[in-house]
């Protein structure tokens, strides 16, 4: 299935500033897999050293968070839309 | 539904002939209405921070009368803040933001009472300081502060009008709406620090809070109204660069520690702690100043950290033995501290140390944050670090 990977902000920096990626994947874990073959500094950035997707990382499958549906195994069809929604706080260092 | 906003002592609540004209855009608007206008004024909302997204925020409920405002933050201002904080004045550097943003917003709105709380918020004193304000705006800048502020609205049962920002890219969402999500559902954890750059590093396109802020603004207005759709159970997202907007679901979370089926959280934690912020070391300091010694400084540059040397000597001495730094003799810092980038880490230097730690006293009054007095100076340097250095 073709399918649209969106990066936010903080992320593209890894993806050589590239702000959505297109790839083919069955399931939303296939394109994130995807993803983080061609952008190998994503990875650690996306799952912890365990391999789960990060707790401060969101997963939308089109509008839906994938906690929701079936997590990394949910179906994706042509023409969805991934997005990965880190948490932003803004503003200062952590250390203010 | 609307957020009740007569839940403290009913006062009978008037509007002056100055007033009704002052609000007459919004009282012709069936929407808003004099009744809605009542609503505004016996509203009390507080502003957890008078930032980038606390300036669009403070200028436009204070406009529209938003009859109690209160304002929290500990900060100063300074230069660096003024590209998207605009409340703010030139004239404003070194004041105190609370004061600074209360001045603004009794200028613009003088029927409107405003109390500043020049405090950092905390576990301490946060459910203190919620407690007599029917909304709470998030308007800061840190993880901590933002579970903190989610955390004590869910105990305290008030909305939480939750905004956020990073370069080029905004969230906003209403948070703690009776039967809706909270920020624990959205994000369980922060990231450890280190992860994600902060703005401070990422830098922020100064309309961006502007933008953001005024979304948070305009839910605040529709949660006193009881008008409209709130932006409840959804996330909205913004990116400046792409000018789009995109609106994600948003669901409370049953596995919620917060506000779940099985609470595990019941009372306001250590947040610095939760957000894995302790073990940061403070640097030394000598009667509050910073302080860094020749050895440690030489061995962050040896590093490659980004650090600014200042050197607040005169230019002669600058001639007999220098460490590459920036010359600004002391006596023309006041005049010149323009020159300098606030958001920089700052070494700050001169022969033995005395003059750069009046230096450093009169650039944190200035709002200057990240400074380092150089300990014993260039001697310390010649000492310590480069022997062929002449001491004089």
């Amino acid at each position: 299935m073709a399918v649209k990977v969106m990066i936010p902000t903080p992320l593209r920096q890894f993806t050589g500033k590239q702000a959505s990626i297109e790839c083919n994947a069955a399931t939303v874990g296939e394109a994130l897999g995807s993803l983080t073959g061609s952008f190998a500094e994503l990875r650690k950035h996306l799952y912890t050293e365990d391999g789960k997707i990060r707790s401060f990382v969101n997963v939308y499958l089109n509008d839906e968070d994938i906690r929701f549906l079936d997590k990394e195994n949910t179906q994706t069809k042509d023409g969805d839309t991934i997005s990965i929604v880190p948490s932003i706080a803004g503003g200062s260092p952590y250390w203010k | 539904m609307a957020i009740p906003t007569d839940t403290l002592p009913k006062q009978e609540v008037k509007l002056s002939k100055e007033e009704v004209l002052r609000y007459s855009r919004h009282l012709i608007m069936p929407e808003v209405g004099l009744e809605g206008q009542l609503k505004l004024k016996r509203a009390r909302v507080l502003l957890i921070g008078t930032g980038g997204l606390g300036a669009p925020l403070g200028l436009y409920l204070a406009a529209a009368g938003v009859g109690h405002l209160g304002l929290v933050d500990f900060d100063v201002v300074d230069f660096s803040n003024l590209q998207r904080q605009v409340t703010f004045s030139t004239g404003d550097v070194g004041k105190h933001k609370t004061e600074a943003a209360k001045a603004r917003l009794s200028g613009l709105n003088p029927t409107i009472e405003i109390q500043t709380f020049e405090t950092r918020l905390t576990s301490e004193n946060a459910l203190e300081l919620f407690r007599d304000f029917d909304i709470i705006v998030d308007g800061t800048d840190n993880f901590p502060t933002r579970y903190l502020v989610n955390d004590a609205c869910l105990l305290l049962g008030k909305p939480n009008v939750y905004g956020s920002i990073f370069r080029f890219e905004g969230q906003a969402t209403v948070f703690g709406y009776p039967g809706g999500p909270c920020y624990r559902c959205l994000y369980p954890e922060p990231p450890p620090p280190g992860l994600v750059p902060s703005c401070a590093e990422g830098g922020v396109l100064g309309v961006l809070p502007g933008i953001v802020g005024s979304i948070q603004a305009m839910e605040t207005i529709k949660l006193i109204l009881g008008t409209g759709e709130p932006l409840v159970g959804r996330l909205l997202l913004f990116d400046a660069l792409g000018m789009r907007f995109r609106e994600l679901k948003l669901r409370k979370n049953p596995a919620c520690p917060l506000c779940g089926d099985n609470r595990t959280i019941t009372k306001l934690i250590d947040y610095e702690e939760f957000c894995g912020i302790r073990g940061e070391e403070a640097p030394p300091m000598t009667d509050g100043i910073p302080e860094i010694s020749a050895k440690d400084l030489k061995a962050r540059q040896d590093r490659g950290d980004d650090l600014f040397i200042l050197d607040v000597r005169e230019p002669h001495e600058y001639q007999i033995c220098n460490l590459n730094g920036k010359l600004i003799p002391l006596g023309e810092l006041p005049r010149r501290v323009n020159e300098l980038d606030s958001s920089r880490e700052m070494v700050v230097h001169c022969r033995s140390g005395k003059r750069s730690a009046d230096a450093i006293q009169f650039l944190q009054k200035a709002g200057f944050k990240k400074l380092l007095n150089l300990k014993g100076g260039v001697l310390a340097w010649a000492d310590e670090v480069d022997p062929a250095m002449p001491k004089y």
